[in-house]
């Protein structure tokens, strides 16, 4: 499926990082990250495993802390901000795991109310359930309400985990390798799920991933993690019309004949 | 030393904006590892073995911190709203009714055991008639608490560690952080109010099950009566001795809690990490507990 022209504002930046450093131990990850995602847009994240696009949006959901440089959120600088603000903030943000990260107690239903009657103060039962039929109506499982997570295919469990952060109607999301897993056809499924909420819930993203359909799909920018840094950012074409030995076998050996 | 003030600054900085303790540690973890190259650059060339007992050393107050911390966290967060009233009666069920069978069980084998053990020695002395006051004595001060404790350390603590251990090792306890709930309250706070509720109901009813196998067996040998019985038995205990396992049982309760809350919530990655939370909720709540045994019975022994 040919993605749809996606409307995006060049002038009204939701994330803007400036000189990011992290670094575990000896172990330099990120080595002076430079990013702005833009109102709207994808924006694919290219990388070898562990090169840290993992760790950069971990950085910008606040789960982890920069050791130098400046992270804007909506507005927000997070190395200054207060507990209570990055609460709120949080809010704005959908976070999809790599493992979907669904709880394993609780049905479907639980998993999909669970953030939302934290969230908003004084919600009617009658709220909820039309909030979580209308998420579940927007990823295609509204058969699966009262199932438990271990019922559920890996593709079903990836949809419910992206169900549960839309139900609170999150400005940006980030997805963690969205299409990890999981079989061709249930991957390009994916990857339309991730357009349908861009269009739907006019979301900015970043999808962090090694699959190059997925960032073809999906991405209306493309960047290339390497070394800790973004060396190439562009149109998915001008990010491999290359002949750098570090980006050119990621995509040759990704459609060996 | 620019290092050691870095480090006080970190951690007064992790104080105020607080935003998860996990994060603030490794920022300290970090500049300890600084402090200690630090150190070894201005004395020369220190040998490496200095350096790891510096590690070991440093390793274990961090430990200390860390739970300092998440007790200091539990305590601040447990009175602030929002309340989770109805997954810590979900907790309590889980503490309180899945445990009954086997605390009913260990509790009446405590009480017929102890009663038949105890007899040949007062026997030598024609001294039967003390059975119920002495078999009363053992199970109301010291036996009901720690049997209840140790059971539920081994029955509840472990699950607690390997639940919580395996939600963090999935990356749901990140995944509540990320969407605005709080994962500590509900995971932890619920969980310990559970225990530090149900642990002491529990010791009750396991005095109450062990004295009343204890009368079965006497009965039996004896023929004493039931009234007979339940006069002499409480002929000996004072109100101070019932407040005194019930504080116990209270503190058995939340170390049982908190400690299994700690080792699930702080586990590292993987699955060997879910094992290790809940093997060390087992053995690090039983050791704790046996200590604030000592402890309770010193401090009980001044209001007497």
């Amino acid at each position: 499926m040919e993605k749809q022209k996606a409307n995006i504002d060049m002038n009204n930046e939701v994330i803007r990082i400036r000189g990011l450093q992290k670094s575990f131990g000896d172990y330099h990850v990120l080595r002076g990250i430079d990013l702005d995602l833009y109102q709207g847009e994808n924006l694919v994240v290219l990388g070898r495993s562990g090169t840290g696009k993992s760790v950069l949006i971990k950085l910008i959901s606040g789960m982890l802390y920069p050791d130098t440089g400046t992270i804007n959120v909506l507005g927000n600088e997070l190395t200054t901000i207060t507990e209570k603000e990055m609460e709120a903030l949080r809010i704005r943000i959908g976070f999809s795991f790599q493992n979907s990260a669904l709880y394993d107690s609780m049905t479907v239903r639980k998993n999909l109310e669970f953030p939302l009657v934290r969230n908003r103060k004084g919600i009617t039962r009658k709220e909820i359930d039309t909030n979580v039929h209308s998420v579940l109506d927007a990823v295609g499982l509204s058969q699966t309400i009262n199932q438990m997570p271990s019922e559920l295919s890996g593709g079903q469990r990836k949809r419910i985990g992206i169900a549960r952060t839309l139900i609170l109607n999150p400005e940006i999301m980030l997805y963690d390798e969205p299409t990890a897993g999981l079989d061709p056809i249930t991957c390009i499924e994916i990857n339309e799920l991730i357009n349908e909420v861009q269009q739907r819930y006019n979301t900015s993203s970043i999808v962090i991933t090694h699959d190059l359909t997925c960032a073809k799909m999906v991405g209306d920018r493309v960047a290339m993690l390497l070394d800790g840094q973004f060396q190439r950012v562009g149109s998915f074409d001008e990010v491999f019309a290359t002949d750098d030995a570090r980006v050119k076998p990621f995509y040759d050996y990704n459609f060996i004949e | 030393m620019p290092a050691l003030k870095q480090l006080l600054q970190l951690t007064d900085l992790t104080f105020e904006t607080n935003r998860s303790i996990r994060v603030s540690i490794s920022y300290v973890n970090y500049t300890f590892a600084q402090l200690m190259e630090g150190t070894e650059s201005t004395s020369g060339t220190a040998p490496s073995r200095f350096k790891k007992i510096g590690n070991a050393i440093s390793d274990f107050f961090l430990m200390l911190y860390r739970i300092y911390a998440f007790v200091i966290r539990f305590f601040k967060e447990v009175f602030l709203p929002p309340y989770e009233f109805k997954e810590v009666v979900r907790q309590c069920y889980e503490t309180g009714v899945r445990s009954f069978t086997l605390i009913t069980l260990t509790g009446f084998i405590i009480g017929v055991i102890f009663t038949k053990q105890s007899r040949p020695s007062l026997t030598e002395f024609g001294a039967t008639s003390w059975l119920p006051s002495l078999v009363s004595i053992a199970i109301m001060k010291a036996l009901a608490p720690l049997v209840t404790a140790l059971i539920a350390a081994g029955k509840v603590g472990s699950s607690i560690g390997a639940e919580l251990g395996s939600m963090r090792v999935t990356e749901q306890i990140d995944a509540m952080e990320v969407s605005g709930t709080k994962p500590f309250k509900f995971l932890v706070c619920t969980r310990v109010i559970a225990t530090t509720f149900t642990i002491p109901l529990l010791a009750t009813y396991v005095a109450l099950i062990a004295l009343f196998g204890g009368y079965l067996n006497i009965a039996q040998n004896e023929g004493t009566s039931y009234a007979t019985f339940i006069e002499q038995a409480f002929e000996p205990i004072t109100f101070v001795d019932i407040w005194a396992s019930l504080a116990k049982a209270v503190v058995f309760g939340f170390t049982i809690g908190i400690v299994g809350c700690y080792q699930g919530y702080n586990s590292t990655k993987g699955t060997e990490g879910v094992g290790k939370a809940a093997n060390g909720a087992v053995v690090t709540a039983m050791f704790i507990v046996f200590i604030e045994e000592v402890l309770i019975v010193q401090i009980a022994g001044w209001f007497r």
